[in-house]
């Protein structure tokens, strides 16, 4: 692959190429098709391509007006974009073509860019694995027998292997972060109430945040600055200024104090554990001061949050009934009772993934449970909210791994819901307490297999989250590394 | 609380509105049942006068302006659906009355 | 064995409330009734994936106008769940209400009956959205859905189980929807949906307080409907009982025509709603001052206006509580009133003639066309013997029918009295020269002649003879014997 290759550049560099008519959107664009013809059938990070349409808003793309002029952002499959297909990668919403626009596909089109949308996922975005999703998984790029990570497995394989310059995700306990992390790139997953979710599908209202899925801190600084910001279709989107986070990487990190947990988190793998040791002594050369911290209760947060996030989800999953949109499957040559067309609509509709959270989803609320579980994962949300509103008082970011291995392997945790859950318990707890929390690459297995590391801020400090990932980035050589 | 039996699987898929044959109870039954199990060490966590954790944002009294915007066109509404009998969309005879 | 008479109802009502917003409660959709079906409808009311709902911010104020207008105690933080259930009607199958934390509690409304004041505790008032709308009869295997109500902003009013007797709930609707009218805040129309009404009610033995098993009893479309049913099912629960069955809790169905109530078929499984909190909506504080502002602005309501017209107008009760029920109607009586009309022929025409004429078209009073100042001229009209009681209705009708002044009806069909002594002479004697029967039987003495002679001269004149004087005029010729050829 050539270095020049217009695909390859990150958003900053393209723009640059592309203000000065260096390069052209079309060229940009037909560089991406031409590498997604080539690899998209071994990677499978797009559920359909649609060429035509990329290269009608190339040619109407404007190279200079808006802060992505003519940059083509992926968007994952639970986006809705004006009168594309948004299925989420499931069968119950085949054929459905939203009629209106994301508050963040809104914002991307005012700046200029160019949108490719259905980037692969788990289904809904339940996994951690990509391989949930009705289209087949998505492949690794450093490795096709492992998985991307999930649920933005798509969004992050495109990245690492240059078919897609920059991406939008979505993330409810991870879902950006860990396949940032296993594909080598750099992920944010924003302080809720940070980014819109208005036009984001819905799976655990109070967790679910888009964020970017970026080549380096730069572009995931610069995709931030266009999405961020109050949005008066979202209740829930916080009256908070949006800073030039761009303006800000350059600002000096000394003298930041980095936290560190003591982890109970048993089963970290070593090679995970030496990058972060290693990642450390980084931060400490680059003048950052380390503080050990407790997050007395993070052993509870993958309890916390399958309690939490399958009960929305139940709740969010209801409305695919076969009713008003998506795919309905009737008995009986369309003869049968109305119970009988909303099982087998979403009987056949839903994956098994879904099923099954939907079932302990519906039975954490229902009646007789309730307190015990929901209301009892809402009081523990509360504490661990509190460790880390503790912990960000003595500290400016918190270090931790993303994942606490490198990918695994395609079909390694498929039947053993559990096993995957464990996969998120270092990046389910930034959801739970609403902080911003970055994926930077941090170093390579053994094998070859990308690790990330993981900071997280006191809400709405994605500038120091930032500011503290691009001073490493800076110092390291781990995110220039390209999959074979 | 111990483990659940497939019967209350299969009255919670019932509320759900998926449809699991006893194969498939039996089967999601046992995996609900790891879950749940793992789940229940949060009984061990003391939360006495916790306040529970709805949102975590401190915002409060979100209101927009009682005005109308424009609705979706009556026709893209009825293309959406899976079945209509246009102005309306289908479904199969609601029996129940109320 | 018990009698049916030893029985008290324990009655409660549940009033649904369409808020007449310019828009839907979580999004900007159009609330106007009969619209083309699903006309009115968006990503966000149709429950489409990733739509977000932003709460109506005059529903929330008018929610608490309701609130203080009920004597309700609002809640400092109230917040927004979500019931959980699969219906078609329902875009998200889930429908956004509250549950443990409703915009208000604990308020009471007095009524009287039969001259005695009753107090009704309200339980809670909270704000939910409505489901779409089926439509079951066209068709033999499919219902229709329109979901152009789906997502209008409803206020559920809950009493507790205080009422006890059909006539007292009556009564309790009749305040309510006055006081809603009052507060502008809902058309109040049971035929349009805008005011709906589900009741429960139970027996127990006179004098003890142990609760009978609670039947539902809906499909409820007029206030009429919600007596009568109830009439019918205390009588049905009592008659039970005293045979020594038991009432099943189960939910019952009104049927208007048959005037009885039959057991709605049982659902197929006990709901369990699954109540959670909204995640997609915010908390929402209600600080006292901005209850005591919202209170600053509540109009006067009907119980402050009836005690101030029975002081002010020395009006009796009755009258008072009469004129007041609708805002329409106690805003013509005082314009009048204010134009220099006496009080009480002014109440008069209105709570007879004007309520008739309402109920008879099924009107509601705000809808009629009617300028105070023409009631006062109606009034002097009749004051000044131009125009006779039974005339002045005619007048009155046409006035309401035409929506003009009364001298303008009088003028157009020639309505005055005839009160002019030569006008009235010619038409006695024309009477009586066709009538020589019944001046022989006059004289006769059979005095009920003189009633037959006036009903043919008021006949003549097409009724726009003065009576009184006309009367008098036949009596003295008869007596006279002055019966004159017609000229």
């Amino acid at each position: 692959m050539s270095a020049t290759s217009p695909a390859s550049l990150t958003i900053h560099e393209l723009r640059t190429r592309l203000a000065s008519r260096a390069v052209s959107p079309q060229e940009v664009v037909d560089d991406l098709l031409a590498r997604m013809e080539r690899l998209n059938p071994r990677l499978n990070v797009y559920a359909a391509i649609d060429p035509d349409r990329l290269r009608q808003q190339a040619k109407a793309a404007s190279p200079i007006r808006g802060r992505l002029a003519g940059v083509p952002i992926t968007v994952k499959d639970n986006i809705c974009i004006d009168g594309e297909l948004t299925t989420c990668a499931s069968k119950i919403l085949a054929g459905f073509r939203a009629p209106y626009d994301a508050t963040v596909i809104h914002r991307l089109r005012r700046e200029g860019a160019i949108l490719i949308p259905r980037a692969n996922m788990d289904e809904f975005a339940f996994g951690s694995s990509t391989e949930n999703s009705t289209y087949g998984p998505t492949r690794n790029p450093w490795d096709l027998d492992c998985v991307p990570g999930g649920s933005s497995g798509g969004s992050a394989a495109a990245v690492a292997a240059d078919v897609a310059i920059a991406a939008l995700g979505s993330d409810t306990g991870g879902s950006i972060r860990q396949p940032a992390a296993f594909c080598g790139i750099v992920g944010l997953k924003p302080t809720y109430g940070r980014v819109s979710r208005y036009g984001l599908v819905a799976f655990a209202s109070s967790l679910d945040q888009i964020g970017p899925l970026t080549k380096d801190v730069t572009d995931c600084a610069w995709l931030l600055s266009v999405i961020a910001g109050q949005d008066p279709n979202d209740s829930t989107s916080a009256p908070v200024d949006v800073p030039d986070y761009v303006a800000g990487l350059q600002q000096p990190v000394k003298g930041i104090r980095i936290g560190l947990p003591e982890l109970s988190v048993e089963g970290i793998d070593p090679e995970v554990h030496r990058a972060i040791q290693d990642a450390i002594t980084v931060f400490q050369r680059l003048g950052c001061s380390t503080v050990p911290v407790t997050l007395p209760n993070i052993g509870s947060a993958v309890a916390t949050y399958y309690i939490i996030a399958t009960a929305e989800a139940s709740s969010n999953l209801a409305r695919y009934d076969g009713v008003r949109y998506g795919r309905r499957v009737s008995g009986d040559n369309g003869q049968g009772t109305l119970l009988d067309m909303y099982e087998r609509t979403r009987d056949q509709g839903f994956g098994a993934e879904a099923q099954r959270r939907i079932l302990l989803g519906t039975y954490v609320l229902s009646h007789g449970y309730y307190d015990a579980y929901y209301l009892k994962g809402m009081k523990v949300r509360t504490l661990i909210k509190r460790d880390f509103d503790d912990a960000l008082a003595r500290c400016d970011v918190v270090l931790l791994p993303t994942a606490p291995s490198p990918a695994f392997r395609l079909g390694e945790k498929i039947d053993d819901p559990l096993q995957m859950y464990l996969s998120d318990v270092f990046t389910i707890s930034a959801n739970l307490a609403g902080v911003p929390a970055l994926s930077v690459p941090c170093g390579f297995s053994s094998q070859g297999r990308p690790i990330g590391l993981q900071l997280l801020a006191a809400p709405f400090r994605e500038e120091v989250l930032l500011r503290v990932g691009y001073a490493y980035e800076q110092a390291t050589e781990w995110h220039r590394q390209q999959p074979e | 609380m111990t483990t659940i039996s497939p019967d209350v699987v299969t009255q919670v898929a019932r509320l759900a509105r998926l449809r699991l044959d006893d194969h498939a109870a039996a089967h999601v039954t046992q995996q609900l049942n790891d879950i749940l199990a793992y789940v229940r060490q949060l009984q061990a966590v003391p939360t006495d006068g916790v306040e529970p954790t709805s949102h975590v944002l401190p915002l409060s009294n979100v209101l927009r302006p009682d005005e109308s915007k424009p609705s979706l066109p009556q026709t893209s509404v009825i293309a959406l659906a899976p079945a209509t009998h246009p102005p309306f969309l289908a479904v199969p005879k609601v029996l129940e009355a109320g | 064995m018990t009698s049916v008479m030893s029985y008290e109802p324990v009655i409660g009502l549940e009033v649904h409330l369409q808020l007449k917003t310019t828009t839907k409660l979580f999004c900007g959709c159009s609330t106007k009734f009969g619209a083309p079906p699903n006309g009115q409808t968006c990503p966000v009311c149709l429950g489409l994936p990733g739509v977000l709902p932003v709460l109506n911010a005059r529903a929330f104020d008018w929610g608490i106008r309701v609130a203080l207008a009920f004597n309700c105690q609002l809640a400092s933080v109230m917040k927004f769940d979500r019931k959980q259930y699969f219906y078609p009607d329902l875009p998200k199958n889930y429908q956004i209400s509250q549950y443990d934390q409703p915009l208000a509690q604990h308020g009471h409304l007095e009524v009287v009956v039969e001259g005695q004041t009753t107090r009704t505790r309200i339980r809670r008032i909270h704000l939910e959205e409505d489901a779409g709308k089926l439509l079951h009869d066209a068709s033999q295997h499919e219902s229709f859905v329109d979901f152009n109500r789906a997502g209008v902003p409803l206020l559920e009013i809950v009493t507790e189980p205080d009422l006890r007797s059909a006539e007292t709930a009556y009564q309790y609707l009749i305040e309510l929807k006055s006081i809603i009218e009052y507060l502008d805040v809902s058309t109040c129309n049971m035929e349009e949906g805008s005011l709906r009404c589900d009741t429960n009610i139970s027996l127990r033995s006179q004098g003890t307080e142990t609760l009978g098993v609670k039947v539902e009893v809906k499909n409820l479309n007029s206030f009429r409907a919600v007596k009568l049913a109830l009439e019918h099912e205390q009588h049905r629960q009592a008659t039970a009982l005293a045979r020594g069955e038991r009432i099943a809790q189960e939910t019952r169905l009104w049927d208007a025509r048959a005037l009885r109530t039959e057991s709605m078929r049982s659902k197929e499984e006990a709901a369990d709603y699954r109540y959670f909190p909204e995640p997609d909506l915010v908390p929402f504080m209600i600080t006292p001052e901005q209850v005591e502002q919202v209170r600053g602005q509540l109009p006067e309501l009907p119980a402050q206006r009836r005690a101030r017209f029975q002081q002010q107008y020395q009006l009796c009760a009755y009258d008072a509580n009469v004129l007041t029920q609708s805002r329409a109607l106690a805003h013509l009586f005082e314009e009048a009133v204010r134009a220099g009309t006496p009080a009480k022929p002014v109440a008069n025409w209105l709570m007879g003639e004007f309520l008739a004429y309402v109920k008879d078209k099924s009107l509601e009073p705000a809808a009629v066309k009617l300028d105070p100042v023409w009631l006062k001229d109606l009034v002097e009209l009749v004051q000044r013997g131009r125009l006779s009681g039974p005339m002045a209705k005619t007048v009155f009708t046409q006035m309401l029918d035409r929506g003009v002044p009364p001298q303008q009806v009088v003028g157009e069909r020639g309505l005055e009295q005839i009160s002019d002594p030569a006008h009235l002479e010619r038409l006695a004697d024309e009477v009586l020269q066709a009538n020589q029967k019944s001046i022989e039987d006059y004289r006769r003495g059979k005095t009920s002649a003189l009633l037959h002679l006036m009903g043919q001269a008021m006949r003549l004149s097409k009724g726009t003879a003065n009576p009184q004087q006309l009367s008098a005029l036949l009596k003295r010729k008869l007596e006279q014997g002055q019966v004159n050829a017609p000229q």
